[in-house]
């Protein structure tokens, strides 16, 4: 039936068009129950990867997926298995260029909302694809770290959304670092 | 049980030879090493390359005490297991790491409860003969202060991503 159709129920013609109509619009919906922040973790194996594990908590409410250069690990969040890669530092550059192409599937093939890494080389060489394709990125450089950045961290630290430090001093003396704590 | 180990990436034998040598002269049989990618194989020392993070985590709950390089994850898990930690940090200078932030890294930690810097390799058998002494509590929890985790969630949740073009946009138009 065309509206001006519709028989008057009010002195006002557009209230017929309101009847029925939920109070609050499509993105006031949204806005309630927001999707689910899809985030990819990625920290090389040992210390880096205890690191994230530690604070994985803080990303409870999203929806984790874990990268890792060591094998059989299990996620401390989430029941997705842990994707593993090849381990690389600035020693075996051709080990680092297959871990690059495989994070690069990995990310084109997720594309998540949000980066994490707690280093090193794997996770700095993921801070800059993310940013290739405008995903927003969290650095953490290691407690390890205390008198200057890592060499990863100072790589990211021009790119990185957020680069944190786990040493108030660094953060003092660098506007681009931030301090929100320290793993233990 | 004592376990040493020099993390996954670069081989550390000044660490383990210098183990191995002790394990030898005292004739322990209980000594077990992680001792990464090297070419140097130990005499005493029960030894592995590296073993899955699970199983390698049950072994250090079982032993004694641990012997280590200056890493961060056996740092952590020491404190967090109440184990006693001998640390030898890599000496860039020897070509043990790229670069010398074990040294810094043993500074800020070698003077809490639990773990035992050493100097060099004489102080390492120093501490080894008298191991049994050597004690420790748990000391951290399983995850990190609580203030740490919930300033990074309210960051995650709170701060709307805006790309370099946006944030740009944005300067231009406040100007």
């Amino acid at each position: 039936m065309p509206i001006h159709a519709l028989p008057k129920t009010s002195e006002d013609p557009a209230a017929i068009l309101r009847v029925d109509m939920p109070p609050a619009p499509v993105e006031a919906s949204i806005a309630r129950f927001p999707a689910r922040q899809r985030v990819l973790l990625i920290a090389s194996g040992g210390g880096h990867w205890i690191e994230l594990t530690r604070l994985a908590d803080a990303f409870r409410h999203c929806q984790c997926e874990f990268v890792s250069t060591a094998p059989s690990l299990i996620a401390p969040i989430g029941d997705q298995p842990v994707i593993k890669v090849t381990d690389g530092s600035r020693d075996t550059l051709r080990n680092l260029i297959s871990a690059t192409r495989q994070i690069w599937r990995i990310i084109r093939s997720r594309r998540p909302d949000l980066i994490v890494s707690t280093g090193a080389a794997p996770g700095a060489i993921a801070i800059y694809i993310a940013k290739l394709h405008g995903i927003r990125t969290i650095w953490i450089d290691s407690v390890a770290n205390s008198d200057s950045l890592s060499l990863s961290g100072r790589a990211v630290r021009p790119v990185a959304d957020l680069c944190l430090t786990q040493w108030p001093e660094l953060a003092e003396r660098d506007p681009r670092l931030r301090y929100f704590g320290r793993v233990l | 049980m004592i376990l040493v180990s020099v993390g996954t990436q670069l081989p550390f034998d000044r660490l383990i030879k210098t183990v191995d040598q002790w394990a030898l002269a005292r004739e322990r049989k209980d000594v077990v090493g992680q001792i990464g990618p090297t070419d140097y194989l130990p005499k005493a020392i029960d030894y592995f390359p590296f073993m899955e993070h699970d199983r390698f985590f049950a072994l250090q709950s079982k032993c004694r005490v641990m012997v280590s390089h200056a890493g961060m994850g056996s740092i952590i898990t020491a404190l967090e297991l109440g184990k006693p930690l001998i640390i030898l940090a890599r000496d860039h200078l020897r070509h043990e790491h790229r670069n010398a932030h074990q040294s810094d890294t043993l500074r800020q930690f070698a003077n809490l409860a639990g773990i035992y810097a050493a100097r060099d390799e004489t102080h390492l058998l120093e501490l080894l003969d008298s191991h049994e002494t050597l004690t420790a509590r748990p000391s951290i929890d399983a995850s990190a202060p609580r203030e740490f985790v919930d300033r990074l969630a309210e960051y995650v949740q709170n701060t709307p991503h805006r790309s370099r073009r946006a944030r740009l946009m944005a300067k231009l138009r406040r100007r």
